[in-house]
């Protein structure tokens, strides 16, 4: 099945196709943030990429129904090009207008071929929108979810990031908490301590949650966890760094956190965590 | 059948469990260790799970179930060697064994049975 549009439209490209090039550079360099020589040259080998690929599907007279499985390479030459803008930081208007401002230069020369044929010109930029608009928001589709994948791989990093496990003392354990608990980062935080635990045959934990910003019930829930699990291994949890305002709210949601001990900042919970383990510090008597 | 072996060291009971629980071996270990909580005059017991990858919601209560036993019987229950996946797990499922001691191996769990008895 052939489509006459899409022959026309590859006429059109084959025809014209170094001042089209031209055009749509012309169209695209004053929007770029980095105009470098490098980057010019990319810019100018993708624009030629998708030009030769784009014209060689459509003489076929391809359907311009781009999931059709002609339009692969188009796809997956724009899937790269916005990939790579994604990761460099490009915005997305940037990155789709790679795909919209070849438009332009292409209505001009479709207006020029068929001066003399209104209605098949009309049926030809229609056309030519419909497909671009199509690549277009593909473009942006590719952009989004690389961004996503982005997003995702820092979270993972933060998360691993944001667990050390710190030996205090002969079996004492130290484990500050910075940023929000959820459940995956409880699940991490789990792990760590407790094959700390193991590795190091530690007694004491105590789980600073200075850096943790609000306590709400799940958060104290998942602490709880996290402390019975502890308990399980044979290790108990002193939970230390409880700023005045958590105490507040830990009391307002009616959690109950009794048969943990708590103190209000590190050096007490260590203090403790030595009683516990039968350890003593003395301050060394000054020299005169 | 097979059963679980209980080794007497001085005042106190080892079990070290080290095949899957089923009901009736669970049954049977129960039986056997009041039996010779009784008969031994026994402070203290110790149950090694070290070698148990999977517990399971039965195995926790039998084991929480056993410490309660004990304590009837005046024998305290310290629980050791648990794997740190374990405890993630039953901690999961909400069992977190409150009535039962716990320790990391079976020389601290020794150690605290031996400090209850003084």
């Amino acid at each position: 099945m052939s489509n006459i549009q899409s022959v026309h439209l590859a006429k059109v490209m084959t025809t014209h196709q170094s001042p089209l090039l031209e055009q749509w550079l012309n169209g695209l360099l004053p929007r770029m943030t980095r105009r470098d020589k490098s980057s010019i040259a990319l810019l100018r080998q993708q624009c030629t990429q998708f030009l030769s690929l784009a014209t060689a599907v459509l003489e076929q007279g391809a359907d311009i129904n781009i999931k059709d499985a002609g339009w692969k390479e188009t796809l997956d030459l724009l899937a790269d090009i916005s990939e790579g803008r994604a990761r460099q930081g490009f915005s997305p208007i940037e990155t789709a207008h790679f795909v919209f401002s070849l438009k332009e230069p292409i209505f001009q020369y479709l207006r020029a071929e068929f001066e003399n044929d209104p209605q098949q010109l009309s049926q030809d930029i229609a056309h030519v929108s419909s497909l671009f608009d199509q690549l277009g928001l593909y473009t942006i589709e590719v952009f989004q979810k690389t961004r996503e994948q982005v997003i995702l791989r820092q979270q993972q990093e933060l998360i691993e990031l944001s667990t050390p496990v710190v030996q205090l003392w002969d079996n004492i354990l130290a484990l500050p908490l910075i940023g929000t608990l959820d459940s995956a980062r409880t699940q991490v935080v789990m792990e760590t301590l407790l094959e700390k635990i193991v590795e190091t045959g530690a007694m004491i934990a105590i789980i600073d949650i200075t850096g943790v910003p609000t306590v709400d019930t799940l958060v104290a829930q998942h602490l709880l966890k996290t402390i019975a699990a502890a308990r399980l291994m044979g290790a108990d949890c002193v939970v230390s760094g409880i700023r005045p305002q958590i105490a507040q709210t830990i009391v307002h949601l009616g959690v109950n956190l009794e048969d943990v001990i708590t103190k209000a900042t590190l050096a007490d919970a260590f203090v403790v965590a030595l009683k516990l383990t039968g350890s003593t510090i003395h301050q060394a008597p000054q020299e005169r | 059948m097979e059963r679980i072996p209980i080794l007497k060291m001085g005042q106190q009971l080892l079990v070290s469990i080290q095949v899957d629980m089923h009901d009736k071996l669970a049954m049977a270990l129960q039986d056997d260790l009041t039996k010779r909580i009784v008969k031994d005059r026994a402070r203290g017991v110790l149950i090694d799970i070290s070698s148990l990858d999977i517990v399971d919601s039965f195995v926790g209560r039998m084991i929480s179930d056993t410490a309660l036993m004990a304590k009837i019987l005046d024998a305290e229950t310290v629980l050791v060697g648990m794997q740190p996946a374990v405890a993630i797990t039953l901690v999961e499922l909400g069992l977190t064994l409150d009535g039962v001691k716990t320790a990391l191996n079976v020389e601290r769990g020794m150690a605290m049975l031996e400090r209850g008895a003084e």
